[in-house]
């Protein structure tokens, strides 16, 4: 199921096939399901009791590029949609629009450019995709100016148990979510929400999160890894097979303080490993949701990836695994955070 | 009741030990209840438009994120900090603990950032400073209160002095013109978000937020017409909101009318509680008044007495009924 989350494409604004993937799974297992204005999808599972109201969170979306302009010459000019590193994108496969058309985004060759071009790197402004056509009514019979564009990059198990893909931003938040509403008996009347547009701005979540009120709620995503060779201990931010994160302080929340020493209590008692984000930067739908409506107490929870925001994104599915296990926990078991603190 | 105020740990999102303090001293004077944010929100009934008054009760300070072998914590920052203002202070934990941040030395001082910085809280190894903080633990600056005459320098005076004068007022008012709600907001430094909900639950008519503001008094500061000591501030514009006009016109001719001291205040950056209390629902008129202070977010934060209790009195003479 994660293979055939992540292969969808999915840019912030074009969340439908990942919807439609999600409809499929998730019809048999709950009582109401609806689609909002937005584009979010809110699934809602009642609960033993109605006292409270407990939603989880994770984003449909994933960062991408989308059509800017054709040139005569039949090559797409592009933008990007969410952070991407433009350092990354020149020699990357891509796919087009619906039709999902191949292309390449190119980048002068290497031989004709000058030692100070070689030092900087390429704008995204001076790069291009070409799809193999020579003129732009070629082009415009494949694409159009607004088409979105996503990586091309196949899901791939490798190494000791780590998974790469494109798009694991938020999947693996997404795929935790399906499995809750599968699984978990939850405590409180429960509102799963796939949410769209969380790359450009934390859209979907200003929207549901008014819609829905909750008591508590839960954000599931990825974030950032940064255990390579060449970080120094004190800055990475978490370590990849160590175990889901909490965040205590991230730019856009700070964890309800009562909801971060539930879900620690609660994961120490079912054995699940943890680790806590060491960093104040990133940012998650949290930041919308604490904040909607008379307030909501929040906490994030993420899976670490590696090379977050790239055409690899990489997770260990020990990591995935436990933070399921983790999430159905706290939803089967939110009732007794008055009890717990 | 300012020095125990400002001696209250209170970092964003740790602001309970404030909040406690703030709840039993209103409680003779207000209905108190806490929102699930941890917002104090007091209620004093009145005839009259819905007034709500917001001052915010947290801090700038620090999370610890890694803890060395040696024992020296690492740390990123709670709300605004510059690299320069931090370097060789100290903060005090929850728990009491104090540590003293220091550098890398190898890095020369222009270079400085807070990644290359360091906590010593005078542990000798991991597990002796796991005995006494824990990564994701807070901390404030420590500061020492100090009073010249009417001029007061201190660290948290943003915005502890906004709770102060909320807090002394609460003790003045009677028979108010106005539904009044004095609200104590948490998270206003890392990004005004306790005022956000509590405004939306309050649903005033009209607002006015309490806090600090720059001064341009000293030397070489940018120019900026507000000065210490020169009368509370009342807010036109700031890095984020133009204070409603109806709001101005209110604190304005109070002042005047009652010859209190004031100035008008134009901050390029920055801004307060006030400018999402101001787009809350519908909308709210909003204004701010400010106490000019100098050094803003170091722990010597430096303001004149005469200022703040100029601010008291013209809140206490736009509430009490003549």
């Amino acid at each position: 199921m994660l293979k055939k989350l992540c292969n969808a494409l999915s840019p912030s604004g074009m969340e439908e096939n990942v919807r439609k993937i999600i409809m499929e799974e998730i019809k048999p297992y709950c009582d109401n399901i609806k689609i909002d204005k937005m584009g979010n999808l809110i699934a809602f599972k009642r609960g033993k009791s109605s006292d409270k109201k407990f939603m989880a969170d994770a984003h449909m979306d994933e960062v991408g590029l989308i059509v800017k302009n054709i040139t005569e010459k039949g090559y797409i000019k592009f933008d990007e949609i969410g952070g991407l590193d433009n350092r990354l994108l020149p020699g990357k496969r891509v796919l087009v629009g619906e039709k999902a058309i191949p292309g390449v985004i190119g980048v002068k060759a290497i031989h004709l450019t000058t030692s100070e071009e070689r030092e900087k790197a390429v704008k995204t402004k001076d790069m291009y995709i070409d799809i193999g056509v020579q003129t732009r009514e070629e082009a415009l019979e494949l694409v159009a100016k607004g088409d979105y564009i996503s990586f091309d990059s196949d899901y791939v198990s490798f190494g000791e148990g780590l998974i790469k893909a494109k798009a694991l931003d938020d999947r693996a938040g997404v795929y935790i979510l399906i499995n809750m509403l599968k699984k978990a008996k939850p405590a409180y009347d429960f509102y799963a929400v796939f949410s769209v547009g969380e790359e450009i701005g934390l859209r979907g979540a200003m929207v549901s999160a008014k819609e829905i009120m909750a008591d508590y709620a839960v954000i599931l995503e990825s974030t950032i890894c940064a255990d390579s060779p060449t970080t120094p201990k004190h800055l990475q931010v978490t370590r990849l097979g160590e175990g889901p994160v909490f965040s205590v302080m991230e730019r856009s929340s700070l964890a309800d303080i009562d909801m971060l020493s539930f879900a620690k209590k609660i994961a120490h008692k079912a054995g699940i490993c943890y680790q806590l984000k060491r960093t104040g930067n990133g940012g998650n739908n949290a930041g919308k949701i604490q904040v909607a409506g008379r307030g909501t107490k929040t906490l994030a929870m993420a899976i670490p990836c590696r090379y977050l925001h790239s055409p690899v994104c990489v997770i260990s599915e020990k990591d995935l695994q436990l933070g399921e296990k983790l999430a159905i926990e706290i939803c089967e078991r939110m009732d007794e955070i008055c009890l717990e603190n | 009741m300012l020095r125990e105020l400002v001696s209250l740990y209170g970092p964003s999102g740790r602001e309970g030990a404030v909040a406690d303090y703030i709840e039993n001293k209103l409680k003779p004077y207000a209905d108190v209840s806490r929102d699930s944010m941890g917002n104090v929100i007091a209620h004093i009934k009145g005839e009259g438009k819905k007034l709500m008054l917001a001052a915010h009760m947290d801090e700038i300070g620090i999370m610890v994120t890694y803890i060395e072998d040696k024992g020296f914590l690492r740390f990123v920052p709670v709300g605004g900090l510059s690299p320069m203002a931090v370097l060789y202070q100290k903060v005090k934990f929850k728990n009491g603990v104090i540590g003293v941040i220091a550098c890398s030395e190898d890095i020369e001082p222009k270079d400085m950032k807070i990644k290359d910085m360091y906590i010593d809280i005078g542990a000798d190894s991991k597990a002796s400073a796991q005995k006494k903080v824990q990564i994701g633990d807070m901390a404030g600056f420590y500061s020492e209160f100090i009073c010249q005459g009417d001029i007061v320098t201190t660290g948290k005076a943003d915005d502890r002095i906004g709770c102060f004068m909320l807090l002394s007022l609460a003790e003045k008012i009677k028979n108010p013109s106005y539904d009044l709600y004095l609200v104590f907001t948490v998270q206003e430094e890392v990004g005004l978000r306790g005022a956000t909900p509590s405004a939306f639950s309050v649903n005033p008519d009209i607002a006015i937020a309490v806090d600090v503001t720059d001064t341009g008094d000293t030397p070489s500061a940018p120019a900026m017409a507000v000065e210490m000591g020169k009368g509370i501030a009342i807010k036109i514009k700031d890095g984020r909101m133009v204070t409603s006009e109806e709001i101005v016109a209110l604190l304005e001719n109070t002042a005047k009318k009652e010859n209190i001291p004031y100035q008008f205040e134009v901050m390029t950056a920055g801004t307060t509680d006030g400018s999402v209390i101001q787009t809350s629902r519908e909308g709210v008129p909003t204004g701010v008044i400010s106490v000019p202070c100098r050094y803003i977010h170091t722990p010597c934060e430096t303001f004149s007495l005469k200022d703040v209790e100029g601010g008291i009195s013209l809140l206490e003479k736009i509430i009490n009924k003549g």
